[in-house]
């Protein structure tokens, strides 16, 4: 069984508590100067995405979280659940609201996202960092206004919304950082 | 093995301004110590012993074939010097501590301890208070500090008397107060449960950007401190904080041979409970109290940490040219 000590805790190293598996959101080492010394943790449940604090004695060890993260090729979604397959053994899986998060709202078909499978279920769905969709629906743009900021609502193919500088146009295909669900440029077809 | 991802590594974290205002703060402390007429001092970092406290861990070096200790405080060796009758004494001096990397850690840093000659506790706290101010200012103006003892802070901030409460009470208030509970930490830790509560509860009610001073720390974190003549359950100990930021630590020292013995010995056992390699007894520390060690009382402060209130900083690796990473 592999296990992590304290001093290796940091952000996104994955964890079992309580028989679920947990993801480090942040992690802070605490200590009076004579005294005992803690890690303060902030994690993540990877199953119902609620984030708790626990805190750890320093020098302890707690048991890794089997997981596995896999690359996937979005198919399509049937409006319950969205379906994925793995490129190197082509077998399907599906994935519900829950392990979706916000990813949807960056996904066309055939794209590829990071999977992380726990017991062979998917628990989180991670999309390409950045993703570049098509404007189907803004306000008319302003031109010769490129330089000054502003921005406008602009509806993106897959549904998502974003803000947009002004004298981006609909049918445009703009890049969308999806961490953040932040526009950083136009696209040339 | 470096590669190219390593190539921003070289180049300081602090810049140029820091670095200045390091300087001008070490500028202070001298001027400070100089009016007081009080001598600065070197002792040597790689020792032959060190502290034995369980809760603080010296990094080891091979030195002429000889096993060493790199040190975790001067204190000492200061003591040494002082039995020997050097008088008020201080220096900035760099320490070594292993396991301890954080916001507000660095297994390395830089430790101000000082020593005065017919002082108590209580006349050292106000002395820090008058050093931190000095050193601080102008870019942080100080006002007048709060001096709290240990027990009424925890009255007041965890409404529990650190002196008397069972261990039940102790779990109860860190539960109502949304403490998780801490694997390993059990009952028999009544004193890592004073620190858990000291570090999630009391510290971080403490008035922010202001100073506040604990003092007459419960007997059993008595450390290097005398016990208090009229209630054996409190030591003369006491630290200084800033908001919850540990700044100083300080003691109307113990000076009593036969007592430290003990308490090394009673270290050394908890080490030894505790897995943790147990550490030589520092005998020419013990022959210097035998021989007398003046009244006095004495104080460790992070320097580091002062220069991160100076600068505004929020973490320590901010005010330092190389943190731990990019040594």
């Amino acid at each position: 069984m592999a296990t992590y000590s304290t001093s290796e805790f940091k952000a996104g190293l994955k964890i079992m508590l309580d028989g679920d598996p947990f993801q480090i959101v942040e992690n802070e080492f605490v200590k009076p100067g004579k005294g005992q010394a803690f890690n303060r943790v902030k994690v993540r449940n990877l199953k119902t995405g609620r984030v708790v604090e626990r805190t750890f004695k320093s020098g302890d060890s707690v048991e890794a979280a089997d997981v596995i993260d896999t690359e996937m090729t979005y198919l399509y979604s049937d409006g319950e659940y969205w379906h994925f397959m793995d490129p190197n053994s082509f077998e399907q899986i599906a994935a519900d609201a829950a392990a979706m998060g916000d990813a949807h709202k960056w996904l066309r078909e055939q794209d590829t996202v990071e999977m992380t499978l726990y017991n062979g279920e998917p628990l989180t769905v991670t999309p390409p960092n950045f993703a570049d969709l098509r404007i189907v629906e803004t306000d008319p743009g302003i031109r010769g206004d490129t330089a000054q900021g502003g921005t406008k609502p602009a509806t993106l193919e897959t549904g998502a919304v974003a803000k947009v500088p002004l004298f981006v146009e609909e049918g445009e295909v703009i890049r969308v950082d999806t961490r953040k669900g932040e526009y950083v440029s136009r696209v040339k077809e | 093995m470096t590669g190219s991802g390593d190539s921003g590594l070289w180049r300081p974290v602090a810049g140029a301004d820091i670095l200045r205002l390091r300087a001008r703060m070490r500028g202070r402390l001298r001027a400070f110590f100089d009016a007081s007429d009080v001598l600065e001092v070197d002792t040597p970092a790689l020792s032959a012993a060190a502290p034995t406290e369980p809760r603080v861990e010296p990094v080891r070096a091979r030195v002429l074939g000889e096993d060493r200790f790199l040190q975790t405080s001067p204190e000492f060796p200061m003591k040494r010097l002082l039995a020997a009758g050097v008088g008020d004494c201080w220096q900035l001096a760099r320490v070594y501590r292993d396991g301890e990397r954080g916001r507000w850690h660095q297994p390395e840093f830089d430790l101000l301890e000082w020593y005065r000659l017919g002082f108590d506790h209580h006349e050292l706290m106000e002395e820090v208070e008058a050093v931190i101010a000095a050193t601080l200012a102008p870019e942080r103006p100080v006002r007048a500090a709060e001096y709290i003892t240990y027990a009424d802070a925890f009255r007041r901030h965890a409404g529990v008397d650190p002196l008397t409460a069972g261990m039940d009470e102790l779990r109860a208030i860190a539960d109502d107060n949304g403490l998780s509970s801490v694997p390993g930490l059990d009952d028999q830790d009544r004193d890592g449960w004073l620190d858990r509560l000291l570090t999630g509860l009391v510290a971080p009610r403490f008035a922010p950007d202001r100073l506040t001073f604990l003092y007459d720390w419960p007997a059993s974190q008595a450390a290097l401190a005398r016990i208090d003549a009229a209630d054996p359950r409190i030591a003369a100990r006491f630290e200084a904080f800033w908001g919850e930021l540990e700044l100083a630590n300080g003691f109307h020292e113990l000076a009593d041979a036969a007592e430290q013995r003990a308490r090394f010995e009673t270290e050394n056992r908890a080490r030894y409970a505790e897995g943790v390699a147990t550490i030589p007894v520092d005998e020419r520390m013990l022959a210097a109290l035998e021989a007398g060690l003046p009244d006095c009382a004495g104080v460790a402060l992070g320097f580091d940490r002062l220069v991160m209130l100076a600068a505004g900083a929020d973490t320590i690796d901010a005010v330092l040219p190389f943190p731990f990473e990019r040594a």
